[in-house]
């Protein structure tokens, strides 16, 4: 971890946003900071997108604080929107116009000093690889491309903060490696950046992952971190003939925290892996159950998530 | 407000303009069509109305008056028919607006008596029409009798004088020739414009939302105020070429006497394209769809424009309480300056009134549009 990742760019605390009685973001809190690439993840509607516009002062919060390069949104949006670059999740440059006449616009807008712009302009049409395509009309562009020039427009006037949202949606692999390499050199130039997906995988490109479900803040920390902890437990792969009552017997054995169907295996979780490993194949027995096969497993991200978003929306179910 | 920005969201304005062929046509195309469709298409004036004649008494004095009828430009003899029946299938089937009819026994009473009356009938389902053919009757018939005395008194070997101690010897101003044209045409241009106007910026604010651009711009600094004279600016000048257009078209085509100042015409009406392109605006942003914003605009610029500003119907001869309403109808302003400015060659000065009434019209719109923008979502 750098150090610099430990002065705040961003600190948002107890977050809350309802639309009539949907509560679209609640209680949410977590810092970013300097030259920090932290990943929002979750389903589609867990209300990421919301939290970066009322970060953005696009939204309003219902209760709550949002600090954005030290200033409170909610008070000062104007300041705020001097200091940030944005990426809405729907594309949002103007199609009917040129790549150069976007550039120039946003240039204008954001009040690049003249001097600077040519090269700033340069930057960012080198940045999304468009060099000779500078007087292409927007719309004729691929997505790809559309959204590395949406990315240039956000990072010409040089914001210490950038918000992406599902920058990478729609877009190609080979692309979105790419997307993500751009991502990090600016994080490496000391920019903190926010952005959300819904390909799990991409969590592994973050330094931090913020898992969010529902409107609330599920879990967060680095890849590794998550892999570890977020479980609560250690979990191990159970192979059996008879799946079901197996579950039924493991949901009640000493030392299991949680066990889930995954395909034709079982997925148990438990406190103490090597002592589980121990005892129970013995406690099966004495149920008439035998297992074909008991490892420990190491979760992937998605693991993680998946496990962690079925645990949620069963709590969820329980309490409602 | 920076200078910089306004100038940005300007020529991003004007790019988008010239790339959309639709907003162009509205631009250019339409001004052009209304000015020649509503031109040509709307006349007051009585020319040539088909009347027919039915002559009970046939004699040189009832013949003599309908030659004058003959003669008059407003009318034109179509049929010389023999009964009343007839006279009610050419009123209903529209063949003829008008039937005078001569008494069988007129020659008689003019000798006996001194005065006689001849009939007119007239189609009353265009009142306006009927009651101008009504006018011009009376006037071909007084003519005539007037004619018919002097005679009689010349014929009776008394010194030709005055019959009448006074008459009434009415002089039009401004436009002389009563032409319906002369005043409907300055009207048109606010018609026109106002249309025009406010739907090239009705869309302007909506079409961001509907594409979904906007939602990139309110994240920028931004300043509403900026984005809304940056917006305006280039619709101005395109309102401009369309006030030429049609002031052109007005004066050269139409020959609409201009007796007041260019500096005068051009100092009003922008002051009308301001009211009208904010008007648009604020329709825009408060409305964000491109269908309804224009809907709303068509509604608030052409009813109030052709039915409450005195365009083609006059506001004195309005209800009070109808004339009080005109009072907010922006239009009205400019349709009293533009027809002044043609017809009496007003000047700044004489026109404060309307004026200051329009430029407190645009500072309210303006505000209104400036405050109403918010850089939120919902």
């Amino acid at each position: 971890m750098n150090a610099n990742h430990q002065v705040p760019q961003i600190v948002v605390e107890d977050l809350v946003k309802r639309f009539g009685n949907f509560v679209a973001v609640d209680r949410v809190s977590f810092r970013i900071g300097r030259g920090e690439v932290l990943g929002f993840l979750g389903p589609n509607g867990a209300g990421k997108s919301t939290i970066i516009r009322i970060l953005c002062g696009l939204l309003r919060p219902n209760a709550g604080r949002a600090l954005v390069a030290g200033i409170d949104v909610a008070r000062d949006a104007e300041r705020v929107r001097e200091r940030i670059g944005y990426m809405s999740q729907k594309f949002s440059l103007y199609r009917d116009l040129s790549v150069e006449e976007n550039l120039r616009f946003f240039g204008g807008i954001y009040r690049v000093p003249r001097d600077e712009l040519p090269e700033r302009m340069r930057f960012a049409i080198n940045m999304a690889g468009l060099g000779g395509r500078e007087q292409a009309l927007v719309s004729t562009l691929a997505g790809g491309w559309q959204q590395r020039l949406a990315l240039g427009c956000a990072v010409l006037h040089r914001p210490p903060i950038l918000f992406l949202d599902e920058p990478t949606s729609g877009v190609e692999p080979t692309s979105r490696r790419r997307f993500w390499n751009l991502i990090h050199s600016l994080a490496g130039d000391g920019v903190s950046v926010l952005v959300s997906t819904h390909y799990m995988d991409e969590a592994e490109y973050c330094h931090r992952a913020a898992l969010i479900n529902q409107g609330r803040l599920i879990a967060i920390g680095s890849p590794d971190e998550l892999k570890r902890t977020a479980l609560g437990g250690e979990l191990l792969l159970l192979e059996c003939d008879a799946l079901g009552p197996a579950l039924a017997a493991l949901e009640h054995a000493p030392g299991v925290l949680d066990c889930s169907v995954f395909g034709n295996a079982l997925h148990v979780l438990v406190g103490d892996a090597e002592r589980s490993l121990r005892e129970l194949p013995a406690y099966l027995a004495q149920k008439n159950l035998s297992q074909t096969r008991l490892d420990r497993i190491h979760p992937s991200l998605e693991d993680v998530f998946v496990q962690l978003i079925a645990v949620d929306s069963a709590k969820r179910r329980i309490a409602a | 407000m920076k200078f910089r920005r306004l100038k940005a969201i300007a020529i991003k304005e004007v790019l988008q303009i010239w790339r959309d062929p639709r907003s162009l046509m509205i631009a250019l195309l339409l001004p052009f069509t209304q000015m020649f469709l509503f031109g040509y298409g709307v006349n007051l004036d009585l020319k040539h109305l088909p009347v027919c004649t039915f002559d009970r008494e046939g004699s040189q004095l009832s013949q003599s008056l309908l030659k004058h009828f003959q003669a008059s430009q407003y009318f034109s003899i179509v049929r010389n028919v023999d009964s009343y029946a007839t006279i009610v299938k050419a009123i209903d089937d529209g063949t003829c607006g008008l039937a005078i009819v001569i008494p069988p026994d007129l020659s008689a009473r003019l000798n006996d008596t001194g005065s006689a009356s001849v009939q007119a009938i007239l189609d009353g389902s265009d009142d306006n029409t009927a009651n101008i053919a009504f006018g011009y009757t009376a006037a071909v018939v007084n003519g005539y009798s007037n004619d018919i005395a002097m005679t009689a008194i010349d014929r009776q070997g008394r010194p030709l004088q005055q019959t009448w101690a006074m008459t009434v010897q009415s002089r039009v101003w401004f436009n002389e020739d009563l032409v319906s044209r002369n005043f409907i045409i300055p009207g048109l241009v606010a018609v026109i414009m106002a249309l025009v106007g406010a739907q090239l910026t009705s869309l302007t604010i909506s079409r961001e939302w509907e594409r979904g651009t906007m939602e990139l711009l309110v994240s920028t600094p931004v300043r509403p105020i900026e984005l809304m004279f940056g917006k305006l600016a280039p619709y101005l000048v395109l309102g401009w070429l369309d006030a030429a257009f049609c002031l052109v078209i007005a004066a050269l085509w139409f020959a609409v006497p201009f007796r007041g100042t260019l500096l005068t015409l051009f100092f009003t009406t922008t002051l009308f394209l301001i009211v009208v392109l904010s008007l648009g605006y604020l329709l825009s942003v408060l409305i964000r769809s491109q269908v309804g914003a224009s809907q709303i605009a068509l509604l608030v610029t052409m009813l109030p424009t052709t039915l409450l500003s005195g365009y083609i119907f006059p506001i004195d001869q309005m209800p009070k309480i109808i004339q009080d309403i005109t009072y907010l109808m922006y239009s009205r302003y400019y349709v009293t300056i533009i027809k002044d400015v043609f017809l009496k060659g007003s000047s700044i000065p004489e026109l404060m009134t309307p004026i200051l009434f329009m430029i407190i019209y645009a500072a309210a719109v303006m505000v209104l549009a400036a405050r109403a923008f918010r850089k939120r979502l919902v």
